[in-house]
C-alpha cells in the first residue's frame, strides 16, 4: 500500500525541527532513516498528518567521546556506529552489535536516534544501550533534558518522547578499559528483529570479582530491559558459570515475555535461561583484571 | 516548470539516474522505487513486499544499497542513483556479474533478480574471493522465492572470479 496523506515538511536545523513539532504536536511524526516508519506509514499503521523529515538536519551526525562519556548524534546511521573504532573499554559492544540489524542496505539509512525512538521491543541497539547504561537526550522549544534507558523504554513501542519532542543524542558512559562485552542473538532468519538477543558488558576487580556489570534484553518483556535485578546480585561475587545460571533461571521465570507468531512466550524465556549465562561467560573471558592489565 | 522546493504536497526534484539527470515534479507520498518505474518507466527494479525485508526494490544511493521502498522519491534529490538498467558490460552487453546470473542459473522468474544484482556489485566492489558462507550472509537481506539459492551463490563466486575491478 502507500501512505496516506500527510503534509512534509524537511527542516534544516534542530531549531527548525523543535518549532515545527511544537507546532503540530502529536499530529506529527518524525522522519529520520525511515527504515521502521516508512513501513507503517506504507502499511498505514502511522497515519501523522505531519511528516517532518529531519535527514537535513545539520549537526545531528556525529560519534565523538567527551571526556568519559561516548555521545552520538541521533542522525548516525547504523552503518557508521557499526564501523566505529572504539577503543579499550566496553564501547565495542555497540558495533559488535549492530551486525545483527537488519541488513547493510537497512544499515546504511537507519539511524541510532531512530532506533531508540522507535523502541521496538526487539530492537538490538536498546538492549545494548541499556546494558551499558546509556541514556538519550531529549529537546523541545523549551529545552533539554537527559533520560536513562530505565526510565525512556516505557512500554510497547513507547517511549517517554512528548508530542514536540526530538531525541538528538545517545550518551553512553565509560566503562574500564579491560571490560569484556559480548552480544548473542537468536532470530529465525539472519537479520530478523530478535526473537531473543542478550547483550552482557562486565569489569572485573584485580580478585575476579564482579566490578561492575550490565544485561540488556531485546525480546523478553514488551520493552528492551535491563536486568538490572540480575547483575546487581553479580556485583562482588565471583561471576562462575553456576552463579549466572541459576541467577537467569529466576529472572528469566520471573518474565513476562511476549507470545505472537515469532515465538511463544516460553520459549522466549528458554532462550533467556540460556542466552544470559553464555554471554555473560563469554564476556567474563573477554575481561582482564585489574591487576593483569 | 515551475520549481517547487517548498511544497508540502509536490515537490520538484533533480535526480541523476544511471547518468541521466530528471527533473520532476513528484507527491511527497510516492516512494523512490515507486517514482523510478512510472516517473521515469525504469521497471527494472521491482516492488516486492513495501515494508523493506525482501530486497527486490534495491537500487544504490549515492553508491550504497538502499531499499527503493522505504525512501521517499523527494528525499532523493540532489543524489546518484544506480538502477539494474545502469549496469553493463565493457562492451555493452551483459556485466559479468549478470553473465555470471544467466550462466550459472542464478535466476528463474527474475523479480528477485536486479535487487541481487546490484546488491552483490555492491558487495564484491569490497570483497575478494568469498566463501559460500559470505556471500549467503551478504545475500540474506534479499528473498528469492524460486531457486532455492544455491544458483545466485554460484553466480555470485563466478562473478567474483571473471568481473576485473
Amino acid at each position: 500500500m502507500k501512505p496516506a496523506p500527510y503534509a512534509y515538511h524537511d527542516p534544516t536545523s534542530v531549531s527548525e525541527t523543535l518549532d515545527l513539532l511544537e507546532q503540530y504536536g502529536d499530529e506529527a511524526q518524525v522522519l529520520a532513516g525511515g527504515q521502521s516508519l516508512m513501513p507503517m506509514l506504507n502499511f498505514r499503521l502511522a497515519r501523522p498528518a505531519h511528516l517532518v523529515d529531519i535527514n537535513a538536519v545539520d549537526g545531528l551526525d556525529y560519534i565523538r567521546t567527551d571526556g568519559d562519556t561516548l555521545r552520538i548524534g541521533a542522525m548516525t546511521r547504523q552503518r557508521k556506529l557499526e564501523r566505529f573504532d572504539a577503543p579499550a573499554g566496553a564501547w565495542g559492544l555497540l558495533a559488535e552489535a549492530m551486525g545483527h540489524v537488519g541488513h547493510p542496505s537497512i544499515r546504511v539509512r537507519g539511524t541510532v536516534g531512530g532506533s531508540m525512538a522507535h523502541a521496538d521491543p526487539a530492537a538490538e541497539l536498546p538492549a545494548v544501550v541499556a546494558a551499558l547504561g546509556g541514556e538519550v537526550t531529549i529537546q523541545c522549544v523549551d529545552g533539554t533534558r537527559p533520560v536513562g534507558t530505565d526510565d525512556f523504554f516505557e512500554g510497547f513501542f513507547t517511549t517517554a518522547l512528548q508530542p514536540g519532542e526530538l531525541l538528538t543524542e545517545v550518551r553512553i558512559p565509560e566503562w574500564p578499559a579491560d571490560s569484556g562485552y559480548c552480544m548473542f542473538e537468536v532470530s529465525r532468519r539472519r537479520g530478523d528483529f530478535a526473537q531473543v538477543a542478550v547483550a552482557a558488558v562486565v569489569a572485573l576487580d584485580a580478585d575476579g570479582r564482579v566490578h561492575r556489570a550490565g544485561v540488556g534484553l531485546a525480546g523478553a518483556a514488551g520493552a528492551p530491559v535491563t536486568a538490572s535485578g540480575l547483575t546487581d546480585q553479580l556485583v562482588g561475587e565471583v561471576p562462575a558459570n553456576a552463579t549466572v545460571v541459576e541467577l537467569a533461571a529466576e529472572y528469566a521465570a520471573g518474565l513476562t515475555p511476549p507470545d505472537d507468531l515469532h515465538g511463544p512466550a516460553e520459549y522466549r524465556r528458554h532462550l533467556v535461561r540460556h542466552l544470559v549465562p553464555r554471554a555473560m561467560a563469554r564476556a567474563v573471558d573477554r575481561a582482564g583484571s585489574a591487576s593483569t592489565a | 516548470m515551475t520549481i517547487d522546493r517548498t511544497g508540502t504536497a509536490e515537490r520538484t526534484i533533480s535526480v541523476t539516474v544511471n547518468g541521466t539527470r530528471y527533473e520532476r515534479v513528484v507527491s511527497v507520498r510516492r516512494s523512490l522505487v515507486d517514482f523510478i518505474r512510472e516517473d521515469l518507466q525504469l521497471t527494472g527494479s521491482h516492488v516486492g513486499c513495501e515494508h523493506g525485508v525482501c530486497g527486490a526494490c534495491t537500487v544504490l544511493l549515492d553508491g550504497e544499497p538502499i531499499r527503493g521502498c522505504l525512501l521517499l522519491a523527494v528525499q532523493a534529490h540532489d543524489t546518484q542513483v544506480l538502477t539494474i538498467e545502469g549496469l553493463d558490460g565493457a562492451d555493452g552487453g551483459l556485466h559479468p556479474i549478470q553473465r555470471a546470473f544467466w550462466e550459472q542459473h542464478g535466476l528463474q522468474c527474475g523479480f528477485c533478480t536486479p535487487g541481487l544484482v546490484l546488491t552483490a556489485y555492491d558487495y564484491l566492489q569490497d570483497q575478494h574471493a568469498p566463501t559460500d558462507a559470505d556471500i549467503r550472509e551478504a545475500i540474506s537481506g534479499n528473498v528469492c522465492r524460486c531457486t532455492g539459492y544455491q544458483g545466485i551463490v554460484r553466480a555470485i563466486h563466478v562473478a567474483d572470479e571473471i568481473w576485473e575491478r
